[in-house]
């Protein structure tokens, strides 16, 4: 029950498998956070009061964080490149440095949220709050969960194990980039 | 068709059965055709002895297509047909708001469970003293064209009066108008057709569709009683 | 396409030290046709408790006030929770797992000729996800408040307030439930997808894959491509719900019709999502019962594929009166009506599958037959209903429920028994019994009608939804109409009756029933190659089957056999 079927080492359309999931898993998180953007977008065209609370997000913060992730990011790229390499550890060592940007990430939103919350921001204070704690949450988290998959990627990574796996939580992490990129003006520059 | 099972008290209610009949022909003519069919394929291709064969169809060629592409194409044309009466009834009810020097208004609030209407009095304007309150009646004149202003006072409500073929939903937080013109009198079911709740079953409501002289009457009545009402505060 | 050799494994499952304990092989299975089990046996037993549900509410519609066997008096919540969880139980807790999971799982591997599914540890994630979001969903029956009682569809401000819906901890489970339901079929899905694309058999082209396998696929794209806005909404409900948040409230700036169109978007396109497995299913039965290909099969796939992308433009159709910007609804019209006709197309191309057939009335040809004709009414009373001007008044009235009965059961139903009457040989190595067979076809399909036909009628004639008494409503409360309600209640006490020869049937075969050979029905695809069961694997490593043709060569004219199995070489 634990070898791998015959099934996975078939590629008919031309992609491995597991990128191909990849792919796939990735379009169904767009549609997901495209959600929420798109209704934050009508929200704020139809709600001139969202201008008010949008002034108070401190644009700087989301700058900085936007440099740690992709940052975090360009070692993701360099682990990927060792992997195709060979370098198992070398990957692994990567891997480590992106979780790092992403934990740093998490660690300048813990001030900054704290710091909203105990200005009064908070969760329900108002939608534009309810929205941007709702959208970057989501975010967080996965950054969260893609930190926590890198980890365990990088264990077998640094055996020269599942070296394809290396690229896979690379496309991801990017991915968890791109949203971050799309959220920081909408969030942070939008006022 | 429907005016068999509901009388249609409304200007637009009789457009809106005309269209519901319309359908009601065309798709009958498709939906009999094609079960038709698909029944006698049925009967005329059942296998009656063992090893019968079959034809070998791919359906590729151009005339085996056609079968497919023709019908295809006519429904589509029944479908702009129907489309057309559609669009020309909605704009009527729903985007269009006709105006008449002797228009009434009322005022339509939903809420967990009942309705209150708000007639405008003998004064005719809303919101001023001799206003004519009722939990679950409407009182309206007939031949007389209405607007309604309709909210809710908490969740979702719909307003609904089957003898207009009349339908709006009610929101919390936004007050949306409507209209209709009463042609035939009687008294009739109001319904909520949108589920709000425990009490959703529980609150009917009446509509009185009334001659000249009774809802002068009616209003004569209960325009003193709250314009009473009023002073004694 | 580059095709890897198989390779053959140095050890062979099933000659291993041990054989695999009862917890091994059945609860934590990550064989695909386990898993398809497991959801197909939830699936069923999740749908005799909506049936029930629909029991209990239907006699207190046929008479209000009276005690309901085996349930007591109905009280107004309770009635509007009975609806409420029928409706989302019957669609995300039984078509959903039996028609995509359970055929879904069962038959993409063997119909393209692989040993598994690509990620069988996720897999059964999946299921175990699946099996905790019913438990959640059977959990909220039992708390204080009571069951959610909203509506499938949950609107605010009645869903995201617990003092209009007064059920606290009964939307929240609703909620999470449903949430929970979503997910697993998200990551169901990427294992659909990427083995269907990836893991066919050496020279299955595009072209030569079942219609099955085809529309699971596009049904668990259409899914993954429509339910992220709702996931989104779903969070946005349940923060308003218990965190204070008011994305929909109105009297704090939030708007109550955008939890509608997050709800819709993703709402229409999943009726598509699983209209198309039972498609699919009928395509397979009704060319084997037929003996013949089946008609223009690259129209079925551009139908299958029109009808999905048309699925994203029609969605405010239920929102005609919701308070939506009038004009709209216009646009929404053209496209609703539009939408009928690749759907139209479809079932014209399968009625011309028959013409020149040699045609065979088993059970699972009987049910295949049977969708096409119910669908039909499902699909025209949609018209009324998608044309803007005539919705005003059919809109929340009974004539909606039942044109989506008789596009829901044949669906799921129908579609079900189809499926299950067909692959039953081969799933477990028995065939069912005929007779007992068509009695519970005949058992069915006859009440069927006569549940829905009359509610037809009542909502012409003004009977609105959801209501648990029409005595308070004068014109709805006279003799005709009462007369109408208490036929189709009666009509579904004798149907659900007659389900109980279904399950005698299934059980008496399945310890009891003449053994199955491989291919009980000389059918052409892959599934029939191997054993009945197929073992684990489904085929010795080095016996997995090659394509050499499409799967519907039946009656192919010189041949001396009337089919033409894919995997034969000429």
């Amino acid at each position: 029950m634990s070898a791998r079927p015959i099934a996975t080492t078939r590629s008919a359309a031309g992609m491995p498998t597991g990128r191909l999931a990849v792919w796939w898993v990735i379009a169904s998180e767009i549609v997901i956070f495209g959600g929420i953007i798109a209704s934050y977008v009508m929200f704020r065209l139809s709600h001139e009061s969202f201008t008010v609370d949008a002034a108070s997000t401190k644009m700087w913060i989301g700058a900085t964080n936007t440099f740690v992730l992709l940052t975090s990011s360009l070692f993701a790229v360099l682990g990927h490149k060792a992997a195709e390499e060979g370098d198992g550890p070398k990957a692994a060592r990567m891997l480590y440095l992106t979780t790092l940007g992403g934990l740093i990430f998490l660690v300048i939103k813990t001030f900054e949220w704290g710091d909203k919350i105990s200005h009064g921001h908070t969760l329900s204070s108002s939608t534009f709050f309810s929205f941007y704690y709702t959208a970057a949450g989501l975010h967080a988290l996965h950054v969260a969960v893609g930190m926590l998959i890198m980890l365990i990627v990088s264990q077998s990574a640094k055996r020269n194990l599942e070296l394809h796996r290396v690229e896979l939580i690379g496309i991801y992490w990017h991915f968890v980039d791109i949203v971050w990129i799309f959220l920081f003006p909408l969030l942070y520059i939008a006022k | 068709m429907i005016e068999r099972l509901v009388p249609s008290s409304a200007t637009f209610s009789g457009d809106i059965d005309f269209v519901f009949s319309l359908i009601f022909w065309l798709v009958g003519f498709w939906f009999i055709l094609s079960e038709a069919v698909f029944f006698w394929l049925i009967l005329r291709f059942r296998r009656k002895s063992p090893g019968q064969r079959a034809q070998y169809v791919t359906g590729e060629l151009k005339s085996e297509k056609r079968w497919i592409t023709i019908p295809h194409l006519l429904v589509l044309v029944c479908d702009v047909f129907i489309v057309f009466f559609a669009v020309r009834v909605w704009y009527d009810v729903k985007q269009a708001l006709p105006t008449a020097p002797d228009q009434r208004v009322v005022r339509i609030e939903a809420q967990q469970w009942a309705w209150t209407f708000t007639h405008p009095g003998p004064d005719g304007v809303l919101d001023t003293a001799d206003d004519i309150k009722k939990v679950n009646e409407l009182h309206v004149e007939v031949d007389k064209l209405y607007h309604f202003q309709l909210t809710s006072k908490d969740v979702l409500h719909s307003f609904s009066v089957p003898v207009f073929r009349l339908k709006q939903d009610a929101v919390p937080g936004r007050v949306i108008v409507g209209w209709f013109h009463p042609t035939r009198t009687g008294e009739h079911d109001i319904q909520c057709t949108e589920i709000c709740g425990i009490g959703h079953a529980l609150m009917p409501a009446r509509i009185l569709i009334e001659t000249p002289e009774q809802h002068a009457a009616w209003m004569a009545e209960n325009a003193t009683l709250s314009v009473a009402a009023v002073a004694d505060r | 396409m580059a095709e890897s050799i198989p390779v053959a494994h140095p050890h062979e499952h099933g000659h291993a030290h041990h054989e695999p304990g009862f917890f091994q092989k059945y609860l934590w299975s990550t064989d695909h046709k386990m898993i398809a089990m497991q959801y197909m046996f939830t699936g069923m037993a999740m749908a005799m408790i909506g049936g029930f549900f629909a029991y209990v509410f239907r006699m207190q519609l046929a008479f209000p006030g009276a005690e309901v066997p085996f349930f007591g008096l109905v009280s107004p919540a309770e009635y509007n929770a009975l609806i409420t969880n029928h409706g989302a139980i019957m669609i995300f807790w039984v078509a959903m797992p039996v028609l995509i999971a359970a055929f879904g799982n069962y038959l993409i591997p063997l119909m393209i000729g692989a040993d598994d599914m690509v990620f069988p540890r996720l897999n059964r994630l999946s299921y175990q996800i699946f099996l905790i979001s019913a438990l959640v969903l059977l959990s909220s029956f039992f708390v204080e408040g009571g069951p959610f009682g909203g509506a499938w569809t949950m609107y605010p401000p009645l869903s995201s307030n617990a003092e209009y819906s007064q059920t606290p901890i009964g939307t929240t489970l609703f909620i999470i439930a449903v949430g929970l339901e979503f997910i697993a079929f998200l990551m169901g899905g990427i294992n659909f997808i990427v083995t269907a694309m990836n893991s066919r058999a050496p020279g299955m082209r595009m072209y030569d894959i079942p219609v099955v396998v085809w529309m699971i696929v596009i049904a668990s794209i259409l899914f993954m491509a429509s339910v992220g806005p709702l996931i989104a909404g779903a969070a946005m409900l349940l923060f308003d719900h218990n965190f204070g948040t008011a994305f929909f409230d109105p009297s704090r700036g939030g708007d109550p019709v955008l939890w509608q169109h997050l709800f819709w978007f993703f709402g229409h396109p999943e009726v598509y999502v699983v209209l198309l497995p039972a498609v699919g299913i009928v395509a397979e039965i009704i060319t084997v019962f037929a003996r013949k290909k089946l008609f223009a099969y690259k129209t079925v796939l551009y139908t299958a594929f029109g009808t999905g992308v048309l699925s994203f433009t029609v969605w405010a159709h239920h929102q005609f009166v919701a308070g939506i910007d009038p004009r709209m609804a216009n646009v929404f019209t053209v496209t609703t009506l539009l939408i009928s006709v690749p759907v139209a197309e479809m079932m014209f191309v399968y009625i011309a599958t028959l013409y020149g057939g040699s045609i065979q009335l088993t059970t699972p040809m009987l049910w295949a037959l049977s969708f096409i004709a119910e669908f039909l009414i499902g699909g025209v009373t949609g018209i009324f209903l998608g044309a803007s001007g005539t919705d005003i008044y059919l809109h929340d009235t009974y004539f909606v429920l039942a044109h989506f009965h008789y596009t829901f059961f044949p669906i799921a139903i129908i579609g079900t028994f189809a499926g299950v009457s067909y692959w039953f040989p081969k799933m477990f190595g028995r065939m069912m019994n005929e007779t007992l067979g068509k009695i519970h076809f005949w058992g069915t399909i006859i009440p069927f009608n006569l549940i829905f036909i009359p509610l037809f009628i009542l909502g012409a004639a003004g009977e609105h939804r959801r209501i648990w008494d029409f005595t308070q409503f004068p014109e709805l409360a006279i003799e005709p109409l009462r007369r109408l309600d208490q036929l189709a209640t009666i009509s579904l006490v004798v149907m659900l009756a007659f389900q109980s020869v279904f399950i005698i049937n299934f059980f008496w075969s399945l310890f009891r029933g003449q053994k199955a050979p491989r291919n009980p029905w000389s059918a052409n695809t892959l599934e029939w190659t191997t054993e009945s069961p197929p073992p684990h694997g489904n085929w010795r490593p080095d016996e997995m089957p090659s394509v050499y043709r499409g799967p519907y060569e039946y009656s192919v004219p010189g041949r001396e056999q009337d089919y033409w199995p894919q995997n034969v070489p000429n």
